[in-house]
């Protein structure tokens, strides 16, 4: 896949940015804090990349706090209940949230328009009534005390150093969501630009066409829909593993509709739209806290302002003139 | 000639409207059959059933003695029998050249993940398709819009477009619906002897269903008339031009006969 020089020199750019100036930034200005934020949104980035896939076949996906949550159960039952490592339970998390999408789905993804989306705005709800009903998920009281990362070595070569015996487990954490945030895009990025890619774009124009080049439409929603939610199942594992801790409302309604805002903000024609609207969206909200109770009002009015204005997201901007990524 | 696609006493009934009655007919490899009659007699019906784009309510079609009716659509793509649509059909935000690699997916030989993974095979695939997408939009004399944005396009455009994402999943039976429809004559005679090429020269069988009559009766070996969701004739186009129950059909008399 050919790369320009300027696309390589912005990619260099922002990796140097989040691998090196970030942790210089923050040791210089002594704001560890912002370690715990700019993970929350690299993890909610993740997240959001899945439900920007959804909409690439032409889906409004207002469920992923579903997909997330479960992967956060997953990962913490699997460490606290079955001793797993929790770099093994990080992706079964994943493959089970994609395997849960791949039963919802049969059914539903035949919906189109508002009819998906009002149901995946239902599953959220069902995921946290669920947890709350099972007893291996602990009902209300969730499960915490889930112990920091062990280390990972293979065939004796220490990979990924233990978690709990480190001072700073705000950096590993950070270094480690930037980590699986550039690998999810990366895939993200040459999943559109594959063939999959191509014929999901045939589908979201066009399903009766596709269907008559002999696209297998109802096969590709599912297998999208399940990548969707696999990334869901990982940012919700990872959460989890911070928090050290899962509740049934760790992942809520209002968390399933901002990742779709995300993808909204940021631009459904840019694979990292979702990336930059989460960035935006996330410290938005928190710039907004000192007009105390106009927050929610002020937020709200500015996000149908910037859709009205700018129907293809903040990336539309960079790009309206000529070079479309 | 060996039939190709056999038409079996197909029926289709939307509520109480019968949209086709006890259809059967034959078509063979390589003709071209068009199938005419007034608007609402059930042509496009028709080729929906043939393409599983709808099941039919009684009968059956067969390909090659294979039945093709009531599957999926994608189904019948894949063993080669692939329709164009009666409205303009495209990919918007495609160019042409995009809508025409991307119907060729069907031929691909690289798995899915291969694509993803950027295997040999892949590389190879995503070579030949850009290949013959030029050779293709080449032979239909597309090559200088293949850069355009589907979108953009004017109308008579369109509807080469969607011929010509047909014949990109390389076809074995083409079902064309109104192929001619919006275009001037020149247009037109350009678009008749395109489709003659693609009989003659990939060998693809062609059913089409159109109103443009001095078209239909210089392209078809033979027609089936509709009226009203009945089959009332079948033949070449001077038995069809000469047939009394078509005329009447048509025009309720005798004096404005069809043809040219
Ligand atoms: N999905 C549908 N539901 C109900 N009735 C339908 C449907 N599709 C077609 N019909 C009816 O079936 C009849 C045949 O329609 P069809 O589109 O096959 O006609 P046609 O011969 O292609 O006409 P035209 O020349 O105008 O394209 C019409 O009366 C039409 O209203
Ligand atoms: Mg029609």
């Amino acid at each position: 896949m050919g790369f320009s020089s300027k696309q390589m020199m912005g990619l260099g750019v922002f990796l140097f940015a989040i691998f090196v100036g970030v942790p210089l930034l923050i040791g210089a200005t002594g704001r560890w804090d912002f370690y715990f934020t700019l993970t929350s949104v690299a993890l909610l980035a993740i997240a959001s990349a899945g439900v920007w896939l959804t909409f690439y076949i032409g889906r409004i996906n207002i469920g992923q706090g579903a997909f997330a949550l479960i992967g956060a159960y997953v990962s913490a039952i699997l460490v606290v209940k079955a001793g797993w490592s929790f770099w093994l339970s990080l992706p079964a998390a994943g493959l089970f949230a994609a395997l849960v999408a791949v039963l919802i789905g049969l059914p539903i993804l035949r919906l189109r328009g508002v009819y998906f989306a009002m149901i995946t705005l239902v599953l959220t709800q069902v995921v946290t009534l669920t947890a709350l009903a099972l007893p291996i998920t602990n009902g209300a009281k969730g499960i915490s005390n889930i112990p920091l990362p062990s280390g990972l070595s293979l065939f004796g070569i220490p990979l990924i150093p233990d978690f709990g015996s480190m001072e700073n487990t705000k950096l590993a954490f950070y270094l480690t969501a930037c980590i699986l945030m550039v690998v999810t895009y990366a895939a993200l990025y040459r999943l559109v630009n594959s063939r999959l890619g191509h014929l999901c774009r045939s589908m979201q124009q066009n399903e009766e066409l596709a269907s008559s080049i002999g696209v297998n439409i109802a096969y590709i929603r599912i297998v999208i829909f399940a990548i969707s939610s696999f990334f869901g199942g990982l940012g919700g594992a990872m959460f989890g593993s911070i928090a050290q801790s899962v509740y049934p409302s760790s992942f809520q309604v209002a968390d399933s509709v901002n990742f779709m805002l995300n993808c909204f903000l940021g631009g459904l024609g840019y694979v990292f739209g979702p990336m930059l609207g989460t960035l935006v969206l996330y410290f938005g909200w928190d710039l907004l806290f000192e007009f105390g109770k106009y927050q929610m009002l002020i937020y709200s009015t500015l996000l149908i302002l910037i859709i009205r204005f700018l129907p293809n997201g903040l990336l539309s901007i960079r790009f309206s003139k000529g070079d479309k990524s | 000639m060996s039939s190709l696609i056999q038409v079996k006493n197909v029926t289709k009934k939307y509520g109480g409207l019968t949209a086709n009655n006890d259809i059967s007919f034959d078509v063979g490899e390589h003709e071209i059959l068009s199938v005419i009659g007034p608007n609402g007699a059930g042509k496009s019906t028709l080729f929906k059933m043939i393409s599983s784009f709808t099941p039919t309510t009684s009968g059956e079609v067969l390909y090659r003695g294979e039945r093709i009716s009531n599957l999926k659509p994608h189904i019948v793509a894949r063993k080669g029998v692939v329709r164009t649509f009666q409205e303009t059909t495209i990919f918007k935000s495609m160019t042409v050249r995009e809508s025409v690699v991307v119907a060729q997916h069907l031929r691909a030989k690289a798995s899915l993940a291969g694509y993803f993974w950027g295997s040999r095979t892949a590389q190879d695939d995503v070579a030949a398709f850009g290949k013959y997408a030029d050779e293709l939009l080449e032979f239909l004399g597309m090559s200088e819009i293949a850069n355009e944005l589907a979108s953009n396009l004017p109308q008579g455009n369109l509807r080469a477009l969607g011929i010509a994402i047909g014949l990109a999943t390389a076809p074995k039976v083409l079902l064309l619906d109104e192929p001619f429809a919006g275009m001037n004559h020149d247009e037109t005679m350009n678009m008749v002897n395109l489709v003659r090429s693609v009989r003659d020269e990939r060998g693809v069988t062609i059913m089409l269903v159109e109103h443009d009559m001095p078209a239909v009766m210089s392209i078809s070996d033979r027609i089936v008339v509709l009226n009203f969701g009945e089959k009332i004739a079948e033949g070449t186009p001077s038995e069809i031009q000469n047939n009394e129950n078509v005329i009447e059909a048509y025009l309720g008399s005798a004096d404005d006969e069809i043809g040219m």
